[in-house]
């Protein structure tokens, strides 16, 4: 205390060393800066095994989808080190059959979805991002309030029933095309837009849709690429709306395949899987390569994400 | 005062007004913000038809409700639907205290273990070590639970890696999966597989904010490094925590619903039929559409009312909360 009022220009750990003893100053330093040894250790074991919890797993996975039947069947259903690369089961569940449908379909869904999703995202939160219009604050009053609140499982399923949406693959991407969360981080991106940039076109006969066209948007493009990302990966991940709205296989999503034969364990026939097998690899190994399948669109875009992260986009946004 | 009403005087009218524009009339406004109100249009219609439009379905917990008649036609029966929360049916006690046990360890269990990634992913030396650590540890976030629930059947299933690994060795094998007395511990373990990495780090970045001089100022007064953690760091992260637990309180009532739908059928209602679920199997499943709305609607209720009423606490102990109304 003494110390620091007595040289004020000095760093509080330089004042330190100044006034006290080396051994003093050299106690206190090492205090500050770096953890013992021995919480060091702990430390890094706890992540590493942390990390390997995480890892271990995919390496399973993949490394059964592609080991021989052989290998797969002689040791339990498991392998970590396949002995060669055997793409039998890819090829059996993508030449045709009930994967390879609803990959078609959990695609489609995902790329109709996303860019849906985002265009009316954008619409709505530059709508809102426009203070002093028509209904700006009761509108953004509504899209607060149902942050609040969920209006409940039974009642969203009738209102899509009597949209007569059940059956129909609109039913997996209308009732969630739009998050108010979203369209909150999205708006206070186009609110943080300079004025000056936007009273300039303004001035040079732009109209408010070229406004938000040629400049809202292009501006905003980082928001929106991670906003697009989330959609994305929500559309793919959408396992409750399809069993609560699908009832025909036929159209099922890739995550309901994935429930049946992987998380239930139903077994694949010959009449599930692909025309062009030889000979049906174990279901083990189908079970892998299916889920490989459905995780690889993820990794694809996981680096993505993660690099909007470390500009902080995100955090930046919510705090806002 | 004056000024104002000479300028309103019929001899001044003649001169367009030069303080006060009259405000313009609301269809003049709509058409001079045409555009706007256009680009609104389809979110608000479907925030309208997905989020609004429902809660007036809500009305169905008062009605002995029949999907072929509809809500116009359905017969209304008052609260006979809310008789079920109080008369002790063992179905649903039994949703309500599962829902409530995983409620418990949620908040005791689930919700320090970020906290504590966070301070030791913080306290790393190299930037490099760190992203790398937290970009692996936050992937099994953005798996869908389907993929989660059957990553975890892979791994500890009964032909799965570690039993198989266990077998191949001569150990005994262990039976998690589908186990009905274990099943709350594979729901948390599944839980903190998925989401620690994720919700670490928004504490990360909390912690990367505080003040690095205040450690400086801690240890010159002679704090130990623990003691720099209980003074400087967790009081930095103290209204983070609160933020999110209010938020997670509002939740409280709704534990892992997809998480569980998908494995209930290997262990039995008894050990995994939470209220979300007895919603869905007793409502859609089983057709009793009024009695489900109405334990759908109470949940969503006290979960509201959590909310706000944590907030309001929050405030009164001079915490920042969720908002400010």
């Amino acid at each position: 205390m003494s110390t620091t009022t007595e040289n004020p220009q000095t760093t509080p750990g330089g004042s330190a060393s100044a006034r006290t003893t080396p051994a003093d100053a050299h106690r206190r330093r090492a205090k500050l800066n770096a953890a013992g040894p021995v919480e060091k250790t702990t430390k890094t074991i706890v992540l590493v095994i942390a990390c390997a919890l995480v890892i271990v797993p995919f390496i399973g996975i993949v490394a059964t989808s592609i080991a021989p039947a052989d290998q797969v069947t002689n040791s339990g259903g498991f392998v970590l080190f396949p002995r060669e690369v055997d793409l039998t089961a890819y090829r059996s569940i993508l030449s045709g059959g009930v994967v390879s449908r609803a990959l078609l379909v959990s695609i489609g869904i995902t790329a109709v979805g996303t860019i849906l999703s985002l265009m009316i995202t954008a619409m709505l939160a530059w709508a809102l991002s426009r203070r002093g219009t028509v209904a700006n604050r009761p509108m953004l009053l509504l899209v607060l309030f149902s942050l609040l609140f969920s209006p409940g499982l039974i009642p969203t399923y009738l209102a899509v029933r009597q949209f007569g949406l059940i059956d129909s693959y609109w039913s997996l991407i209308i009732p969630t095309a739009v998050s108010g969360f979203n369209v909150i981080v999205v708006r206070s991106f186009f609110v943080s837009l300079p004025d000056e940039i936007l009273d300039a076109a303004k001035v040079d006969g732009a109209s408010e849709w070229q406004v938000f066209r040629r400049i809202g948007i292009p501006l905003s493009r980082a928001a929106l690429a991670v906003i697009g990302l989330f959609y994305g990966v929500n559309y793919w991940n959408a396992f409750f709306s399809a069993l609560l709205y699908i009832n025909d296989a036929a159209k099922w999503p890739l995550q309901m395949v994935l429930r049946t034969y992987v998380v239930n364990g139903a077994q694949m026939g010959t009449s599930e899987l692909g025309t062009a097998v030889e000979a049906a690899p174990p279901q083990e190994t189908i079970q892998m390569a299916i889920l490989v399948i459905s995780i690889v669109p993820i990794l694809i875009v996981y680096p993505f994400l993660q690099r909007h992260f470390s500009k902080g986009v995100l955090t930046g946004a919510v705090k806002g | 005062m004056m000024a104002v009403t000479d300028m309103k005087s019929p001899s001044t009218a003649a001169s367009p007004p030069l303080a006060r524009r009259p405000r313009p009339s609301l269809l003049r406004r709509i058409l001079r913000d045409r555009t706007v109100l256009l680009l609104a249009l389809p979110g608000m219609l479907l925030l309208i038809g997905f989020q609004y439009f429902p809660l007036l379905g809500n009305v169905i917990a008062f009605q002995d409700f029949q999907p072929f008649l509809g809500t116009d036609e359905s017969l209304w029966n008052g609260l006979d639907n809310f008789r079920i929360l109080v008369t002790g049916d063992p179905a649903f006690l039994n949703a309500l205290r599962n829902t409530l046990i995983l409620t418990l360890i949620q908040s005791v269990m689930i919700f320090p273990v970020p906290i504590v990634l966070a301070l030791m992913v913080n306290s790393l030396m190299s930037e490099k070590l760190r992203q790398g650590v937290m970009s692996v540890l936050y992937l099994p976030h953005f798996l869908s639970w389907v993929i989660v629930v059957a990553v975890f059947q892979q791994m500890l299933g009964g032909s799965g890696m570690v039993n198989n690994l266990l077998r191949s060795n001569g150990l005994p094998t262990f039976d998690v999966i589908g186990n009905a007395d274990l099943f709350k511990v594979l729901l948390t373990s599944q839980v903190i597989w998925k989401d620690t990495g994720w919700a670490a780090i928004l504490f990360i970045a909390v912690l990367a904010g505080i003040d690095r001089s205040l450690y400086e100022a801690a240890a010159v007064d002679g704090a130990s490094r623990f003691q720099q953690t209980l003074n400087v760091t967790l009081p930095g992260l103290r209204p983070i925590v609160i933020l999110l637990f209010i938020l997670q309180l509002g939740n409280s009532l709704s534990v892992g619903f997809e998480q569980i739908i998908l494995q209930q059928q290997a262990v039995g209602i008894d050990a995994s039929e939470v209220l979300d679920t007895y919603v869905f199997n007793e409502g859609i499943a089983g057709g009793q559409w009024g009695t489900a709305a109405a334990v759908g609607l109470v949940k969503s209720v006290i979960g509201l009312v959590l909310v706000l009423t944590a907030n309001k606490i929050a405030h009164s102990m001079g915490e920042e909360g969720v908002y400010r109304a």
